[in-house]
């Protein structure tokens, strides 16, 4: 292979990646343009079919004060950060330790339970969702907030567990042994050494399980049927689209704004975000 | 090891002292997992369970009538229809993805490092917007009497597609939201894989002559089998109990013909009131998940010895 042929290759190669990816980026961002565009339009242009309907003319945030100003909109938000702020905590909690415990304190059955940890990851919320709305309004806990506190770590404690006994079996057992020799009992290993050490994992494991939450769908449509007590994802889906004509506009901007939270998160720990995402399939 | 290090140590101290140790050890372990134990127990064993024996009750949950309500799906056409929905959905989706993910993650691996970043941010978006949200805006995509994506064809003299209204264009909606949503997994799963792959392997192939396709085939791709196969099957698990899609775009419909296992037993169990069938509609994906489960753990595992070694 000649030289020149090779500088073309790779020039070629450039073109067609750029071309990809700007392509994929138009589709991939086209569905929330055309969401934000809608919320920013009038009804009478959104009615309005003569004219490009991707572009708005007379942007207003008429939609976003509309919804905002909706009592029943901040009572969806207000139990969305709730739920989450609550199961974040309980996570962490539950993870953490339990992680720690399956790297470091080898013990009758924790490989076993290692394993168990991970299928459990694998179960869907699909296949649980009717027995646990059995179990959830046995306790009486049907239509409140607190159901969902009590079924959500099923999605987020097994993967936030799996993760964070991969951040914790990279940290080198030196550390332990010196820890040890020095008299630190296991608990103060864990929140003088481990916890400091695998922030970045305990990070993005926070964000996942925030993610999780704040998005869960199934089990809010499940167990919530009285609106005051919905979180936003299945509140803003059934609620907001009642009566005969949609408000398109304020349907699109309260879904924006629903979607806001782990949006900003994402800009802002990016990185965090995609160890996490990755975190499950490399660091096993 | 850990129990090597506290071995090691108090050599010298008595037995009963290294006794004492090792029970409050592991006294300390039960403890900490203790609240995993109850998750994984409560939570998911135990409601798995009783998923099966509820499955077995008739509608009143007063009788038990064994298999009954599998043999009453088996025979309901409705019912054969969601099973042959479902494996179409996941497994065209899921192909779907891997394909769109690969391309756009090698395309990713190719740009500069500096621009990757901005670019993999943008590329990423659909992932982290809540699906029952994002679907929201397809929804109003596919809008018949407004729809901005009949407008786009439109302009390239298309003509207008009935995208829910017409059960065919209704699975196909369905899969594209779902590609939409997913496709950007595969790329950051399969671009880390990509970045994990030494550079002296490609160096050599290149001394060996290779040409492009060559260094995908014999390099690349052998290097990243196991995280492509544990991201498939990972994600034909989920794209196979996949709900909130089917639910805000089609909700089942045209007569019945999008729904996927998790929507009809969502229909079958908490809307129409029949707890025991809609256990065993969604009790009908625990076979399939198994077997998914059982090759992830083994890929899972495959890759632990390879990092190990």
């Amino acid at each position: 292979m000649r030289i020149g042929s090779l500088k073309a290759e790779r020039r070629w190669a450039l073109w067609s990646a750029y071309v990809s990816l700007i392509i994929a980026a138009i589709v991939m961002l086209a569905p929330p343009f055309y969401m934000l565009v809608t919320a920013l339009k009038t009804s009478a242009e959104i009615a309005d079919q003569s004219g490009n309907p991707w572009i708005v003319l007379n942007p207003t945030l008429e939609n976003f004060a509309a919804i905002i100003g909706n009592p029943m909109f901040r009572g969806f938000f207000w139990n969305s950060i709730q739920v989450t702020v609550l199961v974040v905590i309980l996570t962490m909690l539950i993870s953490v330790p339990a992680a720690f415990a399956l790297s470091r304190m080898r013990f009758y059955g924790s490989q076993w339970l290692a394993t168990g940890v991970f299928l459990t990851y694998l179960v869907p919320d699909t296949l649980l969702f009717i027995p646990l709305y059995q179990i959830v309004g046995g306790l009486g806990l049907l239509n409140s907030t607190w159901g969902l506190v009590l079924v959500y770590p099923t999605l987020t404690v097994p993967f936030c567990t799996w993760i964070m006994i991969g951040y914790f079996a990279s940290i080198p057992k030196e550390l332990d042994e010196a820890a040890l020799i020095d008299g630190a009992g296991w608990l103060q290993m864990l929140w003088r050494i481990f916890i400091p050490v695998a922030l970045p994992g305990i990070i993005a494991a926070t964000i996942f399980a925030f993610t999780v939450s704040w998005a869960a769908f199934v089990y809010p449509t499940a167990f919530i049927t009285r609106p005051d007590e919905m979180p936003l994802t299945i509140g803003v889906v059934s609620q907001l689209i009642r009566g005969d004509t949609f408000a398109w506009g304020q349907l699109m901007a309260g879904a924006l704004l629903a979607a806001l939270p782990p949006v900003v998160v994402y800009a802002f720990l990016m990185d965090y975000y995609v160890a996490g995402l990755t975190a499950g399939a490399t660091k096993g | 090891m850990a129990d090597g290090g506290a071995m090691a140590a108090p050599r010298a101290a008595a037995g009963g002292t290294m006794q004492r140790m090792a029970r409050r050890k592991s006294t300390v372990a039960f403890l900490l997992t203790l609240p995993l134990l109850a998750v994984i127990g409560g939570l998911v064993a135990w409601p798995a369970a009783y998923a099966m024996y509820l499955s077995t009750l008739n509608r009143r949950m007063t009788a038990f009538i064994g298999l009954e309500n599998f043999a009453i799906l088996l025979d309901n056409e409705t019912f054969r229809g969601v099973i042959w929905q479902s494996c179409f959905f996941a497994i065209t989706a899921v192909v779907l993805k891997a394909l769109i993910g690969f391309w756009l993650a090698h395309m990713l691996h190719h740009i500069p490092t500096k621009g990757q970043r901005l670019w993999r941010g943008m590329l990423l978006v659909p992932w982290v917007i809540p699906p029952a949200l994002s679907t929201l805006g397809w929804w109003w995509m596919f809008e018949p009497s407004y729809s901005s994506l009949n407008w786009l064809l439109a302009v390239f003299a298309v003509p207008a597609v009935p995208w829910l209204g017409e059960p065919w264009w209704a699975r196909v909606s369905v899969i594209i939201v779902n590609v939409w949503y997913g496709a950007p997994f595969f790329m950051i799963m399969y671009l880390a894989a990509l970045k994990s792959v030494p550079e002296q392997l490609y160096e050599a192939a290149d001394i060996d002559g290779a040409t492009g396709w060559q260094r995908l085939r014999y390099v690349t791709l052998p290097m990243m089998r196991n995280i492509i196969s544990i991201t498939v099957l990972f994600s034909l698990i989920v794209t196979f109990a996949n709900y909130d899609i089917v639910r805000v775009l089609t909700n089942g419909g045209p007569r019945d013909l999008t729904h996927v296992f998790a929507s009809y037993a969502f229909q079958v169990g908490v809307l129409s009131g029949n707890i025991p069938r809609g256990a065993a509609v969604s009790l009908f994906m625990f076979p399939l998940l198994a077997v998914i489960a059982y090759f992830v753990l083994r890929g899972i595992n495959e890759r632990t010895k390879e990092i190990g070694a």
